[in-house]
């Protein structure tokens, strides 16, 4: 009989609408993060240093991308002849034909997978944090204290404490109470979407509630096991977390890589963040060029000057361009003269020569305030924006753009540029 | 591919000095991020030979460790794959390998339990780009025994007394051949690139053994030349020998010449290396960086001019690096000036330390102080 002990469930099926364009085309764990990594390298390299050897990753919107990456997990070690990394999409079935509607309904119609591995334990993870975890360790507190489950939270400032699920907990740290964006939170442990389950617990709610129409562990499973009496333990977590599901945490946690002794510091021996490396050769810094506190990937060529910046692997910025505290993902192309002012493009974008991104004053978007803000300019995969134009702040570009779709050759803060199904 | 290919890699040579004391010149980091028996496997991969074996011998640790999976080479197949050999005692023989021939006569079960036609030599210290096929269907429109790939090289900047030196007839054959020559008498070199039906060169291999003659170049190619026919296979792309300091040097220095990377980096097809998992490389502030190639690892603080960083290279606040070469996961001490040097590996280089090759000498700086590691 296969038997793990534990084995991880990976959620990575969520679109992420708040990073706007940057995930038009792919889900948000494979979108691009440090100049050469993906969200998902995270977890999946959480899960190989914490000695997971068996990983789910559900997949659902746009998967292409993230199955390109995760193959059959190679890069993580994950390619294993019993466990490994299996990619589990929804699938059609006799009875019905259904997406998964939640969270927890995702784990719900892989209970087949699970069942597989006898798993004593089942760890889920959602594919959106930028963190090192060693999960034994959450393992271990989950077997001391006799948990049915065990949550991972992190304490959070009180002010922002209401963004998040909050949990109460008694002295021994078993939970009594759970709050979702509390208007006044009474506690500023915040869950990390990070759990431990007995497998007999988490098989029989997921079955119990299994008509519970978009069934999501933080609004339905944990809730009903609580008020079944089952231990709930939350687990705290102290070191680095970072959620990743604004444009503006996106581009944040992203400029903390680069302060001197970073605080999240991917130059450790000690777990070490694995990812799928396309392109070996150092990168080249011409003498035409000016570098400083940044991070550059692997095969990149430099004639310009990059400020505070994070750029990723093959990217070309020529002579005369100026990157300021700005995110430019693989293969993309700076022209010459061109000025960059925070700014997240992302991959496979050319921008020409004597372009400006990040001029004007503020303007709030008109469209999607909510996603594009912070004053930054993203641009979104394979576009393409011409020469001698000028782009605002809190704007958003999509698609192969002309000459004749900026006004005057301008594009005004707030506005958003989109030319969807032109697929270059 | 009717090819296997065998990889001699167990060479050293003293022009090397210090920088071969601790590793194969095949296992010798090349342009920032490779080694130069990558060159050689890729071009194998490439050119679509499944089956590889690798001979060495001296100061085998660094190439093992190299070589410890197949898989960056796309080698990890049912079919071939990519095997290493290294000196064993056996019953009728406990001497190391005596020379190329030997290595060879000493592993002809490899060769003869193979089916394919033919066999592709190549050194593991040349950094060049081919397609064997090529040379295969050269081979066999020539009608040529043995085909030795050649190269001519101007006299002014490469000493040809290195090298095996050829003249050829006018329909490239070979018809005469002079091993390290004093006096050059042409400057077409053999690369040490020879293509060979498998079983005329088992035939030559039990030949050679049975006269106690153990070098392939002496007692195969120069020996048989009015015998058989050796054919020169002109090769006109990019292609450099590493085996003293200052051809290593400029070898490495070559990969700072745009057209040079754009060869051996963006034109396909690619050159393939061990990937070693490590994170993008970071200029903090205050550093300065100019025409220099840096890998990823690599942590920069100080000034670097006209230099290639290898992997994990730290240096330090106010360090001057100058038309140097630092190989993988060096530590740089602060207030330090290093000009035309090359940083052998490993080394820790105390703050306020100051390293000048002088009169046009490159200095190999070898320093090993203890590391304190976070």
């Amino acid at each position: 009989m296969i038997k793990k002990e534990m084995i991880a469930m990976l959620l990575a099926g969520g679109q992420g609408s708040r990073l706007g364009v940057l995930t038009s085309r792919l889900a948000k764990p494979a979108v691009a993060f440090g100049g050469k990594y993906k969200i998902i390298d995270f977890p999946l390299s959480n899960c190989i240093n914490s000695g997971i050897d068996t990983v789910g990753v559900l997949t659902q919107y746009r998967p292409l991308r993230l199955n390109q990456h995760i193959g059959i997990g190679i890069p993580w070690d994950l390619d294993r002849n019993i466990g490994g990394v299996t990619v589990l999409p929804p699938y059609e079935k006799t009875e019905n034909k259904e997406w998964y509607s939640g969270t927890a309904n995702a784990i719900y119609q892989n209970l087949e997978y699970m069942e597989y591995y006898h798993p004593d334990y089942v760890l889920i993870l959602s594919g959106d944090h930028i963190y090192k975890m060693d999960y034994e360790m959450m393992l271990e507190h989950h077997k001391a204290t006799k948990a049915a489950i065990t949550i991972a939270t992190i304490e959070v400032p009180m002010e922002e404490a209401s963004r998040f699920g909050v949990v109460i907990t008694d002295e021994q740290g078993t939970i009594q109470e759970f709050e979702e964006k509390p208007e006044h939170p009474r506690s500023n442990k915040a869950s990390m979407g990070i759990y431990i389950f007995n497998w007999e617990v988490l098989k029989e709610s997921l079955i119990n509630l299994s008509e519970q129409p978009g069934c999501d562990f933080g609004k339905h499973i944990i809730p009903y096991c609580h008020q079944n009496g089952k231990k709930i333990v939350a687990y705290e977590f102290r070191g680095y977390w970072k959620d990743v599901g604004t444009l503006a945490s996106y581009w944040e946690a992203n400029m903390e890589l680069i302060d001197t002794v970073p605080e999240f510091n991917l130059y450790e021996e000690f777990w070490k963040i694995y990812t799928k490396s396309e392109i070996l050769p150092g990168q080249y810094i011409a003498n035409t060029s000016k570098v400083e506190r940044s991070i550059i990937g692997e095969g990149s060529e430099i004639y310009g000057e990059v400020y505070n910046s994070i750029i990723g692997s093959g990217v070309i910025i020529e002579e005369g361009a100026v990157i300021k505290d700005s995110i430019i993902m693989n293969y993309t192309k700076i022209g010459k003269n061109t000025m960059i002012q925070k700014a997240i493009i992302a991959e496979n974008c050319e921008i020409s020569d004597n372009a400006v991104l990040g001029a004007f004053d503020e303007v709030e978007n008109h469209v999607a305030p909510h996603i594009y803000s912070f004053g930054l300019v993203t641009v979104g995969e394979g576009s393409y924006i011409p020469a001698n134009v000028t782009i605002g702040k809190n704007t958003a570009i999509f698609g192969i753009t002309t000459p004749n779709d900026y006004e005057n050759g301008q594009l005004a803060s707030g506005e958003t540029l989109i030319k969807a199904g032109e697929l270059s | 591919m009717r090819a296997i290919g065998i990889i001699l890699a167990g060479g050293n040579s003293t022009k090397m000095e210090q920088l071969s004391s601790k590793r194969a010149i095949a296992a010798m980091p090349i342009g920032g991020s490779y080694r130069s028996i990558d060159f050689a496997l890729s071009n194998m991969s490439n050119s679509h030979i499944q089956k590889v074996a690798v001979f060495t011998q001296y100061n085998s640790r660094s190439l093992n460790e190299h070589l410890s999976s197949s898989k960056w080479w796309d080698f990890g197949r049912k079919q071939g794959g990519l095997f290493v050999f290294t000196p064993t005692i056996t019953p009728d023989n406990s001497m190391w390998y005596q020379g190329t021939a030997d290595a060879l006569y000493q592993n002809i079960n490899f060769l003869k339990s193979s089916h394919e036609p033919y066999v592709v030599i190549a050194p593991g210290d040349g950094i060049y780009k081919l397609d064997y096929n090529k040379v295969l269907e050269y081979h066999i429109a020539k009608g040529a025994d043995i085909t030795v790939v050649c190269k001519d090289l101007s006299p002014a900047e490469d000493e040809l007394n290195r090298f095996g030196v050829t003249t050829l007839a006018n329909d490239n054959r070979i018809i005469e051949f002079e091993e390290k020559p004093l006096v050059p008498k042409t400057n077409t070199i053999s690369c040490g690139i020879y293509v060979i039906r498998r079983r005329q060169l088992i035939e030559l291999l039990e030949c050679c053994a049975k006269e106690g003659r153990n070098s392939f170049v002496n007692d195969v190619i120069m020996r048989y030349k009015d015998v058989k026919k050796i054919y020169a296979y002109k090769l006109d792309s990019y292609w450099k020998n590493i085996s003293t300091v200052d051809s290593y040097y400029n070898t490495n220095m070559d990969f700072l010449k745009k057209d040079v990377r754009d060869y051996f980096f963006k034109q396909y097809p690619d050159i393939y290396s061990k990937v070693d998992d490590l994170p993008p490389a970071k200029y903090n502030i205050g550093c300065q960086v100019s025409n220099s190639l840096i890998s990823s690892g690599c942590i920069i603080n100080g000034n670097i001019e006209n230099s290639v960083l290898f992997k994990q290279v730290y240096i330090g606040n106010n360090c001057t690096i100058k038309n140097s070469i630092i190989l993988n996961d060096v530590y740089i001490g602060d207030n330090c000036h290093i000009e035309n040097c090359i940083v052998e590996s490993r080394d820790t280089i105390r703050a306020n330390t100051t390293h000048k090759g002088l009169h046009g000498r490159i200095k190999v700086v070898v320093e090993k102080n203890i590391r304190y590691i976070l």
